[in-house]
């Protein structure tokens, strides 16, 4: 099946500049339908300047961010704010981990079910019947998305009290919680051990499989990359170097002289 | 956990504070009679009390020590004592109706005066739970939060001095007011934070304070307004007496109002939203929560309980001035949020009814009021960062799931 044939995401030709310095330069990447892309790159390349302008944390300079999700109309979102792109259905996960430390692991999830809820003040207040009702399928969605990461026996603890590889899992839970039809991960591996680095990698293919989640990773873990990706882009100095499926990235010279090096071979 | 060492230094601290104190507090020259009195007495004293503060600052270090060390041994956090209190209904059922019991009968119990300052009390507490609403659950450091009060109480007393409107209409309106000035507020610093954001509102505090006190023609200047009338009780008037004991019921179901109101917002969507903002703001909007109108609701919502807690403080004294909305009530009551605990409703009570009884009943010590404030203040900051009760977050129970706690 050609995934590429539908991309619901389309990057052309995206720029970003801070001052004089242009940490993106024409960049493009597409991601298709149910596909899982990867993003490399030396650090200081440019990958969570991308997420951060596809994000909406930034307004590119230049270039186009074109989403399509299944059933809707193409749109563009360049400079729209963070919290409607994540309406529109792109979530997020953050290099150094930003969960909200003193919530407890469900509200940190339940906090990810607010854009796709609606009680108001008066709501909060009165607990009518629809507030109740909202509440408790805030709750229960909550949960049953930390019971597929894993994470259902931590519940009630702070997020700030859970070890490294749990927060990781829980900062994707909380992403999954609005819904997105793509979910951005940037070194989501980052301080992983091995046995939690496979564990991840299950997650990202069931999270694929099952809820038709496409995704798109940054990661310097080589053999998470090459095992989970379906094409893989290459980016140095803010410009994208190479793009293609993991074998063809593993013997393109360029990627193996800027980035690779001899672990390739191994 | 407390060694015979402890006491041996702190024995030693206090015999080092006898020797030092020594020549200023027991040896006294008696210039007219010329001779020399020597005050035994006083040693006693510095002796008892340094042996004491010492001993008890030194309990509490190996306590805090004790503390960390178990929290980095990765040990299950110890349930503390006030949420174990919490959880279990056979002890927070009765000790609630002791406390109602309590609350009901004050009035009627103590004299006027005694009424008069545990109403400035309830005021307070209420302007806490307020506050606590912008600083504490949405972490927006507001030091102007005085403009709101300001602004409830000069409502009712112009709305009465012009319309001769009642303080029952006046109440709604003043919260009403407290809100719009709120969101006017809200508007400008939206894009500020942190330090930022504390200098502007202070500024603002201030510019309300100034404009109160200039704008003759509104306000009537530095001399303020005087006669505002006490609340009427179905049309009937009240003597001084009688009505201070309605000020006072009136501001305890306020104040319930207001417990109940806060409670269910913390738990609610827009509570949740707020407690995101002040975790972290980035992750915040990342996760789809609009920052402009979660920060626009808690200055809004924390704002109008100032507000109505304005009228009450206009209807309680009967005069006003801008003398009594000044930079200091802003910060007594940001510190009512930061001792009792930043987000916990039981705490800034606690909070709000230490800070404002004990200065009150310490009078006699007046001079070292301050002092006294300063040094509970510093003393809780290094011990209890969290505040008296460090926020208690909901608890959910699941079937089927492991119910470990969050401590705290
Ligand atoms: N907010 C910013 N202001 C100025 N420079 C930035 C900012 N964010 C990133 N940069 C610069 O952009 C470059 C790319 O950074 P980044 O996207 O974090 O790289 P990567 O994630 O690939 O390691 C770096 O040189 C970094 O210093
Ligand atoms: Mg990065």
């Amino acid at each position: 099946m050609d995934r590429t044939a539908q991309p619901i995401l389309k990057v052309n030709g995206l720029g970003m500049n801070f001052g004089g310095l242009r940490a993106l330069d024409n960049v493009d990447l597409d991601v298709g339908k149910e596909e899982i892309v990867a993003m490399i790159g030396p650090n200081g390349a440019g990958k969570t300047t991308f997420f951060n302008c596809i994000t909406g944390l930034y307004t590119p300079t230049d270039g186009d961010i074109i989403i399509s999700p299944l059933g809707k109309r193409s749109e563009r979102i360049n400079g729209l704010k963070p919290n409607l792109v994540t309406r529109k259905g792109l979530s997020r996960t953050f290099q150094n981990i930003r969960l909200f430390p003193n919530m407890t692991v469900l509200e940190n999830v339940m906090i990810g079910r607010h854009c796709r809820t609606t009680t108001g003040i008066a709501g909060a207040i009165f607990r009518g019947r629809s507030a109740r009702r909202e509440e408790k399928e805030i709750v229960d969605s909550s949960y049953t998305i930390l019971k597929k990461i894993g994470l259902e026996k931590s519940v009630n603890e702070f997020a700030k009290n859970l070890p490294y590889g749990k927060q990781r899992r829980l900062e994707i839970a909380r992403a999954l919680a609005t819904e997105p039809f793509l979910l951005l991960l940037d070194e989501p591996a980052a301080g992983m051990n091995p046995h939690e680095t496979h564990e991840l990698d299950d997650l990202i293919r069931k999270i694929r499989d099952e809820e038709g989640i496409s995704i798109l990773l940054i990661e310097h873990d080589m053999k998470l990359v090459m095992s989970l990706s379906d094409r893989i882009f290459a980016v140095d100095y803010g410009k994208k170097i190479a793009q293609g499926t993991p074998d063809e990235i593993k013997r393109n010279p360029v990627v193996i002289r800027a980035y690779l090096g001899e672990e390739i071979d191994a | 956990m407390i060694s015979f060492s402890e006491i041996k230094k702190s024995f030693f601290v206090s015999l080092w504070f006898m020797f030092l104190t020594f020549p200023i507090m027991v040896i006294r020259v008696n210039t007219i009679e010329n001779i020399v009195e020597w005050r035994w007495k006083n040693m006693v004293f510095v002796g008892v009390g340094s042996f004491l503060l010492s001993f008890v600052w030194r309990y509490l270090i190996k306590r805090k020590e004790y503390g960390l060390k178990k929290a980095e041994e990765g040990e299950e956090m110890r349930i503390s004592f006030v949420r174990r209190i919490l959880q279990e209904k056979k002890f927070y059922v009765p000790g609630l109706i002791a406390v109602g019991i309590f609350l009901l009968a004050f009035p009627l119990i103590f004299s006027l005066y005694q009424t008069n300052i545990m109403v400035s009390a309830l005021i307070f507490v209420m302007l806490g739970l307020g506050l606590n609403i912008v600083v504490g659950l949405a972490g927006l450091l507001d030091l102007g939060y005085v403009a709101f009060y300001a602004v409830g109480a000069y409502s009712y007393a112009l709305l009465n001095y012009h319309f001769h409107l009642s303080f029952w209409i006046a109440l709604p309106i003043g919260g009403a007011m407290g809100t719009l000035l709120g969101v006017l507020l809200g508007f400008p610093v939206l894009r500020l934070r942190g330090d930022y954001l504390a200098i502007v509102t202070l500024g603002f505090g201030e510019i309300i304070r100034l404009i109160l006190e200039n704008w003759n023609e509104l306000s009537f200047g530095p001399s303020g307004i005087s006669n505002i009338p006490r609340p009427s009780f179905f049309g009937m008037d009240l003597s001084v007496h009688g009505s201070m004991i309605f000020i006072y019921y009136i501001m305890i179901v306020l104040c319930l109002f207001t417990i109940f109101v806060v409670n269910r917002l913390q738990d609610s969507r827009i509570g949740r939203a707020w407690i995101a903002l002040r975790e972290d703001e980035v992750a915040c909007q990342a996760m789809g929560i609009d920052k402009a109108k979660t920060k626009l609701t808690a200055f809004a919502l924390g704002a109008t309980w100032a507000g109505m807690a304005g009228v009450m403080f206009a209807a309680k004294t009967t005069f006003i001035n801008p003398a009594s909305f000044t930079v200091w009530e802003s910060i007594i009551i940001l510190c009512i949020v930061v001792l009792g605990g930043m987000g916990s409703v039981l705490g800034v009570i606690i909070g709000a009814l230490i800070l404002i009884l004990l200065p009150e009943y310490l009078r006699a010590f007046s001079e070292y009021r301050m002092l006294a404030f300063g040094i509970v203040l510093v003393v809780m900051m290094i011990f209890r960062p969290g505040g008296i009760v460090s926020d208690v977050r909901r608890f959910y129970r699941f079937e089927g799931a492991g119910g470990k706690s969050g401590d705290g």
